[in-house]
């Protein structure tokens, strides 16, 4: 069949600017239309794969929407239970100590049931890289409340809001992390405009470099959408987040070098 | 004839572990088993052959550490007591799924609950019934010595690697703690990162060009893939039953009675029995080594051959409900326990084959 629309003759490996890396699986990914994150899956391989690191990677997956990121990232991974992605990791990068050792976790799974043992890993210095995706929400199980939900923020384990007399306020796990001595270097990024995309690829460059250099934990949040369980389209919830979610939880540098940003710069700087 | 030493039970473990070619060890203090990490913290093990020894926030953290180690293919163990052994079901019943080989040494003590630090054989049913959740099985051995606490630990590691799965060694606070003499098998060396990729094909090591990337997991949505996730696990466990099971017997030849017990009350059991057949009666005993798989042929075959037996366990009557199905309803068997910590006495389960066996 005729393909009108498309220019064959120009497909040519001269002509390709950007393309799905290779540490991508050519596969349909399972998230949500408009959810951010198919975007970092894709920064983080493209770092990966620029670093050609591929067969010097173990990353290892947590539970949560991202549940099959390893269907989706082309390098060895481990899935882990609930929350225990970083005690995976403490093993694997001290067993293997010249490998790129990752976890890529949502904020149920980092900051409610693995929050021992992600602030121990963190506490302890363990020179592997984590990825935290925060979207206020328990995406997978339909929308339930998270440590990060805001207050006041409808879910539906708080469908009136989030009233932080009884539900208790959101944890700024984050920040937390930072104070510690053995985190090296702590930010926050988004996903939701090319230009975020393209800091949030450079954090992730910086992050794995350092863990060349066994400096200890190196931790990138990504704050992200979920447009499915905040009931919005992708367009309403990019915004909402925008308002909502930022002034809550800043974008920028949080640690650097092992040196707290200063609160105001870190308030201002995206 | 390798290197003789007195030591406690746990420090066997701990000896053994490095002498096996472990390559890390993540644990958790707890009574009575803390001599494990003690041991390995002051022998360096890190400068003898280059194993890593850490100690780990919790139990919950050390189970998945060894999880993450184990999926990339490394020899690892893990020790606790019963009550960090229950916070472990959790990465045991994962790793279970995703056919993952380790060692874990629970020196069981007293419960339920917090219960005590004293010896106990409580946590049978957890252990060889599968503990955490889904239809698991872990290999279970259970040490009845110094010697064996040794000796299991290479075992356990031989048997994890064969059939990728978890091993259990369930001991107890007694044989944690009381020294005797033990023969140390001759060092392995540490699997070099080479070898233990040609060695473990499936482990997650690092994706190279000419093969598929590897995922590590229990997970499968799809439930016919769950199915055959299952079906894959029982054929495995119907092979060990096959193959694996291990148990010993003393004077079972001319025996009208048998004492069944495994660990520390084998060993009490065989007090009793001198002291019983001093007296005339003749019994024997009967010792399971491997819990899973159970010595059901054997002891079925037994059966055959006395009149009652007596199932003799620091518990309730937890095995003898395995004695049981394997012997069938044709002669007598009843349980004689002690719990909470405490062990019983020779006199004591002579005194119980008379009453509830030749006697009742």
């Amino acid at each position: 069949m005729e393909e009108p629309f498309v220019k064959t003759e120009i497909r040519k490996d001269e002509n390709i600017v950007y393309k799905r890396t290779n540490l991508l699986v050519d596969r349909p990914l399972s998230y949500c239309p408009g959810c951010g994150h198919g975007v970092v899956h894709r920064m983080l391989m493209e770092t990966l794969e620029e670093m050609d690191a591929q067969q010097n990677t173990i990353g290892v997956g947590p539970v949560g929407c991202s549940v099959l990121a390893y269907d989706f990232m082309n390098i060895d991974m481990l899935g882990a239970a609930h929350g225990r992605a970083p005690a995976l990791a403490t093993a694997i990068k001290r067993l293997w100590p010249n490998k790129f050792v990752f976890t890529y976790q949502g904020d149920g799974d980092l900051a409610a049931i693995g929050t021992a043992e992600t602030i121990h890993a963190c506490n302890r210095g363990e020179n592997f890289t984590i990825i935290f995706i925060n979207n206020g929400i328990y995406g997978m199980t339909g929308g339930q409340m998270a440590p990060t939900t805001l207050p006041g923020m409808r879910s539906s384990t708080s469908p009136y809001g989030r009233d932080v007399a009884t539900m208790g306020n959101p944890l700024k796990i984050t920040e937390l992390i930072a104070t510690l001595p053995g985190v090296h270097y702590v930010t926050r990024q988004a996903v939701h405009t090319p230009n975020h995309v393209r800091k949030t690829k450079k954090a992730l460059r910086k992050a794995f470099e350092i863990q060349k250099e066994n400096k200890g934990i190196t931790f990138v949040e990504v704050v992200s959408n979920c447009n499915s369980g905040w009931k919005m389209t992708p367009v309403q919830s990019n915004k909402w987040m925008e308002e909502n979610m930022f002034p809550f939880y800043p974008l920028g540098d949080i640690k650097v070098d092992g040196k707290l940003i200063e609160k105001k710069e870190a308030a201002g700087k995206e | 004839m390798g290197e003789l030493r007195l030591m406690k039970g746990n420090e066997a473990v701990a000896e053994a572990a490095i002498r096996a070619g472990c390559d890390g060890y993540f644990g958790y203090p707890i009574t009575p088993q803390s001599e494990v990490m003690e041991y390995l913290m002051a022998e360096k093990p890190h400068e003898r052959t280059g194993m890593v020894v850490l100690q780990a926030e919790s139990e919950t953290a050390s189970i998945n550490m060894l999880y993450g180690a184990a999926g990339t293919g490394k020899m690892v163990l893990t020790s606790s007591s019963s009550p960090g052994i229950s916070l472990m079901q959790e990465g045991l019943s994962y790793m279970a799924g995703a056919e993952l080989p380790a060692v874990i040494v629970n020196v069981v003590r007293g419960g339920p609950g917090l219960g005590t630090i004293q010896p106990s054989q409580a946590d049978y049913f957890q252990a060889v019934k599968g503990g955490g959740h889904g239809d698991y099985k872990m290999i279970v051995l259970a040490p009845a010595s110094v010697q064996e606490m040794c000796d299991h630990v290479k075992t356990g590691f031989d048997l994890a690697f064969k059939y990728r799965t978890p091993v259990m060694i369930l001991s107890d606070g007694a044989i944690g703690q009381m020294m005797e003499k033990v023969v140390l098998f001759d060092p392995i060396p540490r699997r070099t990162d080479e070898e233990l990729i040609k060695q473990n094909p499936w482990a997650a090591t690092g994706k190279p060009k000419d093969r598929e990337h590897i995922i590590i997991t229990s997970l499968d949505l799809d439930p016919a893939g769950q199915e055959r996730v299952n079906l894959k696990l029982q054929a495995k466990y119907r092979t060990m039953e096959e193959n694996e099971v291990l148990y010993e017997t003393l004077n079972c030849e001319d025996a009208e009675y048998a004492f069944v017990a495994f660990g520390l009350s084998a060993r009490i059991c065989q007090k009793s029995m001198d002291l019983a057949r001093a007296r005339g009666i003749k019994v024997g005993l009967f010792r399971p080594i491997t819990l899973f798989p159970f010595p059901v042929k054997q002891l079925n075959d037994l059966g055959k051959k006395v009149k009652g037996m007596l199932v003799v366990e620091m518990n309730a009557g937890q095995m003898i409900e395995d004695v049981k199905l394997s012997v069938g309803c044709s002669i007598k068997i009843e349980h004689f326990g002690r719990f909470g910590g405490i062990i019983p006495t020779p006199d004591e389960v002579v005194k119980a084959l008379e009453t509830q066996i030749i006697g009742g």
